[in-house]
């Protein structure tokens, strides 16, 4: 079981509800998932700042949580302002954070994002940060009040999963007791296993499911490649080793015939 | 049989063909004179059902595709039937494989073949997708057009004020205006923008794809091309935002520098209708039918729907008839 900020899931996929096709789409791709919890974006939905529109009603009524995102916000005061819009819009705590760095390649501002958690935090928001592969980022975004930690494998919307399994090691064996969650860059369900069997807690998607031919039957490829990298990682796997091992004895058998 | 139709824009009209073929007598009732209200003021006005199959369902495809020879037959000469242009930055360029995946009727140009066909781009992409069966039209002559056609036909127009009369049945086509009253109907915001420039020509619509900025643009003739279009999920219908306008002229000149010294002439946004499916429907409540949902269709589908509609008028005047 997963906990995330004391509440426990049973589903360990985060799905993005951005760029689906229709809205009957998404709630497909949501069913066949399995997944407890959804993002959504304040930002780009809430053109002229009008909110609570027939998208949001729609986010609500597929009866999951939603954790909304600041996506879009390159400023810590623009974060900080579109944080509170979500906590009135969809009455959560719960916050991702993303403070962009880069207006084309999405990367996180890293400076502007502990920053910010800190100023949620003290707010009383459970922030789930979109942050880099960087241990010290991870640490001082724990100092600043996080309780779980989205690092990415790839850049967002990339869908050229785990670049730098080093790093995601490093993140994992660092942190033993903080739920990690993959966010971004991931682009196929080998690439979802890989990283739960790293050992990481969840995996956040949207493109690689939003932009598949047939969203709803990806998204259900995509549980089952968590659940295989977690039940692995549960298990305990072989390291792997430079020469065969024969699994069966070979005393008495003509091993050079 | 009499019947009213509330609501001028694409959907309103092309059923009031439909109906008058049908030899009804019709009554269209409009919000605002000159289309002021009407969202089909904004449409990029591409006949492309091909193109759109990429993110759209399958019916969009089967029944977009007559949508052609309709505004052919109905307005001669306003549709120019000479294909869609599909390119992709160089480094997007899986992006063109992944929409050629989702699509069908299309053919893989090479840089020489796109200089042929839009020699304005010529050296700017080194491959494309051209579908030929694809159309446009200019979506405010049509309306002017189509209803001016009305009007020869004895087709009367009113205003919001005018009493409306006696009437046998009535049709509602006011799309957006209906968000709220009808169930499981949205908004969704689209926002577009002319430019003007004698730098560049083009003779059919380009669709620049971009993973986070997909753009089109839509010559008119004249140096002017229609730019669109946002997708974004409200029902706010006001003035374009700084950052899609940003986006949108961003995507422009990535098409071609050229765009860059265009003259800004006009923005604008409405608000499309849609359904959760985003296909539209043709729904009946005792007297009265409903067409919505047309969604970023409006062109495309109001044909296929406003003949669905209009049988089931005459349907339903036979039964009333029998009673």
């Amino acid at each position: 079981m997963l906990t995330l900020y004391g509440q426990e899931l049973r589903s360990r996929l985060l799905l993005g509800t951005a760029r689906y096709p229709s809205p009957a789409v998404l709630e497909d791709a949501v069913q066949s998932s399995g997944t407890e919890i959804v993002t959504v974006s304040l930002r780009r939905e809430t053109a002229g700042g009008r909110q609570g529109g027939a998208f949001f009603e729609l986010v609500r009524a597929l009866g999951v949580h939603v954790l909304p995102n600041t996506a879009g916000c390159h400023s810590v005061s623009e974060a900080v302002l579109t944080a509170k819009m979500a906590r009135e819009v969809f009455g959560t705590n719960w916050l991702k954070l993303e403070v962009i760095g880069h207006h084309d390649t999405l990367q996180p501002d890293v400076f502007g994002l502990v920053e910010a958690a800190r100023i949620l935090s003290a707010e009383g928001f459970e922030v789930f940060p979109y942050t880099t592969d960087d241990l010290v980022v991870a640490e001082r975004l724990l100092e600043a009040g996080c309780k779980v930690l989205m690092p990415w494998c790839a850049p967002i919307g990339s869908a050229m999963g785990p670049q730098n399994i080093p790093a995601l090691r490093a993140i994992r064996a660092n942190f033993p007791d903080v739920p990690l969650i993959v966010d971004a860059g991931i682009g196929r369900p080998s690439h979802a296993t890989t990283v739960m069997e790293l050992g990481f807690d969840a995996v956040l998607l949207n493109t690689a499911v939003a932009g598949a031919a047939r969203p709803a039957l990806m998204a259900s490829a995509f549980a089952q490649a968590i659940d295989a990298g977690r039940q692995a990682f549960e298990a305990g796997m072989l390291e792997p080793r430079d020469f065969a091992v024969p699994s069966t004895p070979v005393i008495g058998k003509a091993v050079f015939a | 049989m009499r019947v009213l139709v509330k609501g001028a824009g694409v959907a309103g009209l092309c059923l009031a063909h439909e109906l008058s073929a049908r030899g009804a007598a019709v009554t269209l009732v409009e919000r605002e004179p000159g289309f002021a209200g009407a969202v089909s003021w904004f449409a990029g006005g591409m006949l492309a059902p091909w193109c759109e199959r990429e993110s759209a369902e399958e019916a969009v495809l089967t029944k977009g595709v007559s949508a052609i020879d309709w505004w052919d037959d109905a307005l001669p000469g306003e549709v120019s039937r000479n294909g869609t242009l599909v390119v992709a930055p160089p480094r997007d360029a899986g992006e063109l494989k992944r929409f050629a995946s989702r699509t069908s009727g299309y053919e893989w140009l090479d840089a020489a073949a796109i200089a042929r066909l839009e020699p304005a781009l010529a050296g700017r992409f080194r491959e494309a997708l051209f579908f030929p069966g694809e159309a446009h039209l200019d979506p405010r002559r049509a309306l002017s057009q189509l209803r001016q056609k009305l009007v020869e036909r004895g087709v009367v127009f009113l205003s919001l004020a005018d009493s409306a009369g006696e009437h046998d049945l009535v049709v509602d086509c006011t799309g957006a205006a209906r968000i709220g009253a009808t169930p499981g109907l949205r908004g969704v915001r689209g926002e577009m923008l002319y430019l003007r420039t004698d730098e560049v020509e083009l003779s059919r619509p380009v669709r620049l794809i971009h993973p986070r900025i997909p753009l089109y643009i839509v010559p008119r003739g004249d140096g002017l091309f229609m730019c669109g279009a946002t997708m974004i999920e409200t029902d706010d219908g006001g003035p374009i935002t700084a950052r899609s306008l940003m986006e949108l002229l961003n995507a422009a000149y990535a098409l071609h520098p050229a765009f860059g010294e265009a003259r800004l002439v006009e923005t604008g946004a409405g608000v499309r209708p849609a359904f959760a499916n985003n296909l539209p429907r043709v729904t009946r409540a005792g007297q009265s039918i409903a067409i919505n949902g047309l969604y970023r269709h409006g062109f495309l589908l109001s044909p296929a729907l406003a003949a669905e509609a209009a049988e089931l008028a005459v349907t339903q005047d036979l039964k009333g008839d029998a009673a």
